[in-house]
């Protein structure tokens, strides 16, 4: 293994460990207390549930800015079928059922009409976020509490962590081995590596893209109740430019958004390192505008590093 | 231009290339695919820099650091690809980068003069200047290609296969319109792979072959023979290993197939070449018969399966795999790899199933396979988990030729298997295809489709040979008996 790719498996992690001890300095001990590691897993939670989605998007090549107006059509989703009634577990699947819907339009759309995702997304970004305020008439939708809302709820006795946290981290692992060890997966990275190789060797792109696309709105729409777990509300409002949030943590993480690349374990690395940013700062006392000064030179530099890599390799 | 130099690594394209033409003159370029006519260009027009010799315009020197400098200096270059912003209009296109200004902005009314003018010179005050170029037929882009070159003010103009789209009645156009040219003082540099054209249009003919000049002369009295065998050159020496093959079943019919006029049957243990020039529509063949290109008529068998109709399930690539059939790109680089993917990656890619239950893939199993692989082929690389963009081309074909043993495939169509790879790895090459179609006792022979541009590679590794030419294949001849000299006849359409 050489040094560059001895650098490009573990620099985000290196990163991530340097902004830890960075802000470790900084705040004190108390950073790394067990406390306020829950608080930074809770505060990530749902960003890391979505990305999970958008690293396989990025994977092919992709990406979808549909993914903060999901999210919102989720939260709306579930408060209604709790209003009418129907038990959480069925409102939270139908939540994660209509993020599904969506999904699948958008590779539909995205194959069918042969529209580049950027558009297609941007386009489904709107039709969406207007479906969910149709739906919930352009306001929040008050729900009964459930245990639905104590998906990111500190736990008090138990388990160690919430169950929210549990289901990011379960799923990371089992999309990690889709991405790694199925067929499925190794066709995801022959389409965003080369697609044209991909069709010469037989690969199902059509399929493979819907299906793609499909799965990452599953996994937005988890992401979407993790939101109404912390709201209570369905808020058709809510995660308005999420996605770029969702998007930066896959970058930094590692993915290229000329496709081909991107791990999970990258993709958490890159949302706890925005986070580390965001809660650091805050309790250094630093005001708001330094933290997205911060994220954003971030973003910046791991897309740098990105282009760099891709010109190296070619 | 005199002793020109120009080598790239160590391979040699130019060796001390001479060539001049005068005011008033058309001089024809023509040789071989690889024989340095589009390296010597590039230099002249200043793309390439040259390693060695000298050039000079009306007597000064002339060394153009870059194309636009040769532009300056009088030279100027019509690609085969056009180079026009479609989106724009005519006199845009043509005053690229040469807008007549006026008090800071482009002042449209002159531009729209000097356009004018130049298509008049052109003889084409019918093209408006205020036309999208994109919505003009192919022929009137080329004038305004032209045009853009007058409009600078440039004197030798060079036209790289000119005719490669244009239909025939374009084609007399464009020859009045360069005569026209020519009695107005440009000097012309046409380079064609049709020896009729050179005939044809130009004054005098200069012949490269392997980066030297093979010859030249008056095109009047030329004869077509006489030019190709200038091309041809000298019998090459026998390389390629045959071992002995047996003609098996039938395993590919096509019929009458669109596009490529194409009607052949394939048998194992037999290599049908196909030969001609590059743009005479092989590539567009071989990927119509592997489903990446629609069927517009015409009949595909392959083994017991059926891909005449297009749109039909499984009629794309997938179903030529399933099939048995598998396509070696002449595109290494943007359609036979995936450049960021491992070599194991790219080696298995068609066939994952035997590395785990289900749609498991399992790494070590994959790995292992693509060792096994790696070993067998002599692959130069670090390991399996090297990406395929590292390695040197001659490894980066044995990787793509290996996918296609890897999935076991009974037909491999094999599109410029040895195109810019090294001696070592062409040899291997060789050696694996004769393997391949051998008659052994154990193992059914495969079939192989072979298209090249290298014409001693075909009569030495061919059991018959197919010429395509402008779009049409003919019928296949064995090999026996045919010469370089007959495939080259074949394929610049000598005179019946």
């Amino acid at each position: 293994m050489t040094a560059r790719s001895l650098l490009d498996r573990t620099g985000v992690f290196i990163g991530l460990v340097l902004v830890a001890v960075i802000f470790g300095l900084l705040v004190g001990r108390q950073f790394f207390a067990p406390a306020n590691l829950e608080l930074m897993a809770r505060q990530t939670a749902i960003v890391c549930m979505a990305a999970l989605g958008m690293t396989i998007v990025i994977a092919t090549g992709g990406i979808d800015l549909s993914a903060g107006s999901m999210i919102s059509l989720t939260t709306v989703v579930i408060a209604l079928a709790l209003g009418a009634e129907y038990p959480p577990l069925v409102a939270a699947m139908a939540g994660v059922a209509a993020a599904a819907a969506c999904g699948l339009l958008n590779g539909v759309l995205i194959t069918q009409l042969k529209v580049v995702p950027f558009i297609v997304t941007l386009g489904t970004m709107l039709v969406v976020r207007g479906a969910a305020k149709g739906l919930a008439g352009e306001r929040r939708i008050e729900a009964p509490i459930t245990w639905l809302n104590d998906l990111l709820r500190s736990q008090s006795s138990g388990a160690l962590l919430p169950a929210g946290i549990w289901a990011v981290a379960v799923l990371a692992l089992a999309v990690g081995g889709i991405l790694r060890y199925t067929r499925f997966g190794r066709h995801v990275f022959a389409i965003g590596s080369n697609e044209r190789m991909a069709r010469l060797c037989g690969v199902a792109i059509v399929r493979t893209k819907i299906l793609v696309y499909t799965m990452a709105a599953a996994l937005v729409g988890m992401a979407g109740l993790l939101q109404f777990s912390k709201l209570s509300v369905g808020d058709p409002t809510v995660a308005v430019g999420l996605e770029l949030d969702v998007i930066a943590a896959v970058i930094i993480g590692g993915g290229s958004l000329l496709g081909g690349r991107g791990s999970t374990s990258g993709t958490i690395a890159g949302a706890a390192i925005m986070t580390i940013i965001q809660i650091g700062c805050s309790q250094q006392g630093l005001p708001n505008w330094v933290q997205q000064i911060v994220t954003g030179t971030i973003i910046v530099f791991a897309v740098a590093l990105d282009r760099w890599r891709s010109k190296t390799q070619s | 231009m005199q002793g020109i130099r120009k080598a790239f690594g160590a391979t040699v394209a130019l060796d001390g290339v001479d060539l001049s033409v005068a005011a008033g003159e058309i001089c024809g370029l023509v040789g071989q695919n690889g024989a340095g006519k589009s390296t010597l260009m590039a230099i002249l027009a200043g793309a390439l820099a040259p390693d060695g010799g000298s050039m000079t315009i009306d007597g000064r020197p002339y060394a153009p650091p870059s194309p636009i400098a040769a532009r300056r200096a009088g030279v100027a270059m019509i690609y085969q690809e056009l180079s026009l912003a479609p989106h724009l209009t005519v006199m845009e296109n043509v005053l690229l980068g040469a807008e007549p200004m006026r008090y800071g902005l482009v002042d449209r009314g002159r531009m729209r003069q000097m356009a004018s003018a130049a298509l008049a010179q052109l003889g084409h005050d019918d093209i408006s200047p205020d036309a999208a170029v994109g919505t003009l037929p192919v022929a009137a882009q080329q004038l305004v290609e032209i045009a853009r070159a007058l409009a600078v003010g440039c004197r030798v103009l060079v036209l790289d296969e000119p005719t490669s789209s244009l239909g025939g009645a374009d084609v007399a156009h464009l020859f009045t319109l360069l005569r026209r040219l020519k009695d107005q003082g440009h000097a012309i540099v046409y380079i064609s792979h049709f020896i009729e054209e050179v005939q044809a249009i130009a004054d005098r003919f200069v012949v490269l072959r392997d980066g030297r000049n093979a010859g030249g002369g008056v095109t009047a009295g030329a004869t077509h023979d006489a030019i190709v065998r200038l091309m041809v050159g000298a019998a090459p020496d026998d390389l390629f290993p045959r071992t002995p093959r047996r003609t098996g079943e039938a395993i590919v019919e096509v019929a009458g197939l669109e596009p490529g006029s194409a009607s052949f049957t394939l048998h194992r243990g037999e290599i049908l070449g196909i030969a001609g020039l590059v743009g005479s529509g092989r590539t567009r063949l071989l990927r119509t018969l592997f489903g990446l290109e629609a069927v517009k008529r015409g009949r595909i068998r392959i083994g017991r399966a059926d891909f005449s109709a297009a749109g039909t399930p499984s009629g794309g690539p997938r179903g030529r795999w399933r099939a048995g059939m598998g396509l070696l790109s002449e595109d290494r680089k943007s359609e036979g790899l995936a450049l960021g993917l491992s070599v194991a990656d790219n080696l298995t890619l068609t066939r994952l199933e035997p590395f785990g239950p289900h749609a498991l893939v399992m790494p070590g199993r994959q790995q292992q396979t693509a060792s096994e692989w790696i070993a067998r082929m002599a692959i130069k690389c670090a390991g399996p988990s090297q990406a395929a963009g590292e390695l040197s081309g001659g490894n980066q074909q044995k990787v793509a030729l290996a996918r296609l043993l890897h999935h076991d495939v009974d037909i491999l169509v094999l599109d410029e298997p040895t195109r810019g790879i090294d001696v070592g790895s062409k040899a291997q090459i060789y050696r694996l295809i004769d393997e391949l179609v051998a008659d052994r006792p154990g193992r059914p022979a495969k079939a192989v489709l072979m298209v090249s541009s290298y014409l001693p590679e075909l009569l030495g590794l061919c059991d018959r040979v197919a010429v395509m030419r402008r779009g049409k294949l003919d019928a296949p001849q064995p090999v026996a008996g045919l010469t370089e000299h007959d495939l080259m006849m074949r394929a610049t359409g000598a005179p019946a």
